[in-house]
């Protein structure tokens, strides 16, 4: 890539980077839940434009789909409740105690930064016989998928793929099981 | 007879189509189209979840967020007599089981949990075309009717729970009539 390119880019990343932190402060900030709601919807719009700037497709399709589907279910749980704006201010005492905390956090993570390798950098990549070089050469003859994401999760890391399946069995049988009682007993009741 | 209709607790779905329950008519005739891209793109997304990026559990998402729209659009009770609750629950165990039988079958097969069976005994297949990499796709069909029938089932208990209180009713139905057909509202079929 030239220069320019590199440069554009840079600048299109860094751009995305600032619209991501004003939207995450306004969704902080705001009192109208609406507004902070839609705010949390284009932090996680400019998520999956980051996950594709770090070349990662399949993230970012899922990261829309989930996003929009979470946008939908806080949209539908606060209107329903008439509780569109939030009162009372905060403490003085308790916001000065944690921006103190921070930034003697930051102080001591600015030590820390100057150790890590730049962003982007393929960090398991570097080591010459690293399971990511084999899954890169040897992905598509072993398992005959050409995307290589697709070998890694189905195949080589299948079992991991079979523990996030059953978190996500285990967690929606207790979501529904905890539900599903007001829910039968509401949709039988004529509506309001 | 439309309020007795009104009054009662079964919803017919030719009523919805008129406009008794849900959004206006342009609202739901848009979605009657859409839907069906939404549902062939997620198919898309999970056959060829081998080749291009997507695969099982963002293609899962896609058909959970089709009939999402639909219950946005036409109403709770029209998506209850589509897809009952019961049937979905029976589909994401499905889905789940058949992930498992996969993994066990390589067992059986091979001697190895998770053995890519498929690909290195009986089918090859030639890779960059659809039927290739054995197990992965059929990995990719399960894990997507696991995660759409969970999220939507999800999704439906969560907003059929909101109405828990009747001291909010008043409320609850000053807020959605900015969200429905107005002219309905008023008892007007005109539309």
């Amino acid at each position: 890539m030239t220069e320019r390119m590199v440069a554009i880019t840079m600048a299109i990343f860094y751009v995305l980077l600032l619209f991501m932190i004003i939207a995450a402060i306004i969704a902080i900030e705001t009192k109208n839940l609406l507004s902070s709601i839609i705010c949390i919807g284009a932090l996680g719009f400019g998520a999956s434009l980051m996950f594709l700037f770090l070349r990662a497709p399949d993230i970012a399709i899922t990261q829309i789909a989930v996003e929009v589907l979470g946008l939908i279910i806080l949209i539908r749980a606060t209107i329903s409740r008439d509780l569109t704006f939030i009162s009372g201010d905060k403490e003085f005492f308790g916001t000065v105690v944690s921006v103190v905390i921070i930034f003697v956090i930051f102080l001591a993570g600015i030590r820390v930064f100057e150790t890590l390798p730049d962003f982007g950098t393929a960090i398991f990549a570097e080591v010459p016989d690293a399971a990511s070089q084999t899954y890169i050469k040897k992905g598509l003859e072993d398992t005959g998928a050409a995307n290589i994401v697709a070998s890694v999760i189905l195949d080589y890391r299948a079992y991991d793929t079979l523990g996030e399946a059953t978190v996500l069995f285990t967690s929606i049988i207790g979501a529904t099981v905890i539900l599903r009682k007001k829910a039968k007993k509401l949709l039988e009741e004529p509506e309001l | 007879m439309e309020q007795e209709q009104q009054n009662s607790s079964v919803v017919q779905k030719e009523e919805i189509s008129n406009g008794v329950t849900g959004m206006t008519i342009i609202v739901k005739t848009v979605s009657n189209w859409v839907k069906v891209l939404i549902v062939l793109f997620g198919i898309y997304i999970i056959l060829f979840g081998h080749l291009t990026p997507g695969g099982g559990f963002a293609g899962g998402v896609i058909l959970a967020s089709s009939y999402v729209l639909l219950m946005l659009a036409f109403g709770r009770e029209f998506v209850e007599k589509d897809l009952p609750l019961a049937l979905d629950s029976k589909l994401d165990c499905l889905g789940a089981f058949m992930f498992a039988m996969i993994a066990i079958l390589g067992l059986v097969f091979g001697g190895v949990f998770f053995l890519n069976f498929i690909y290195q005994k009986y089918l090859p297949g030639q890779p960059l075309k659809l039927i290739s990499a054995g197990t992965i796709p059929l990995s990719n069909i399960a894990i997507a009717l696991k995660v759409g029938a969970s999220l939507f089932l999800v999704i439906f208990v969560l907003s059929t729970f909101r109405r828990e209180t009747p001291a909010k009713k008043s409320q609850i139905s000053r807020i959605e009539t900015d969200y429905t057909d107005k002219s309905v509202k008023s008892g007007d079929k005109s539309v």
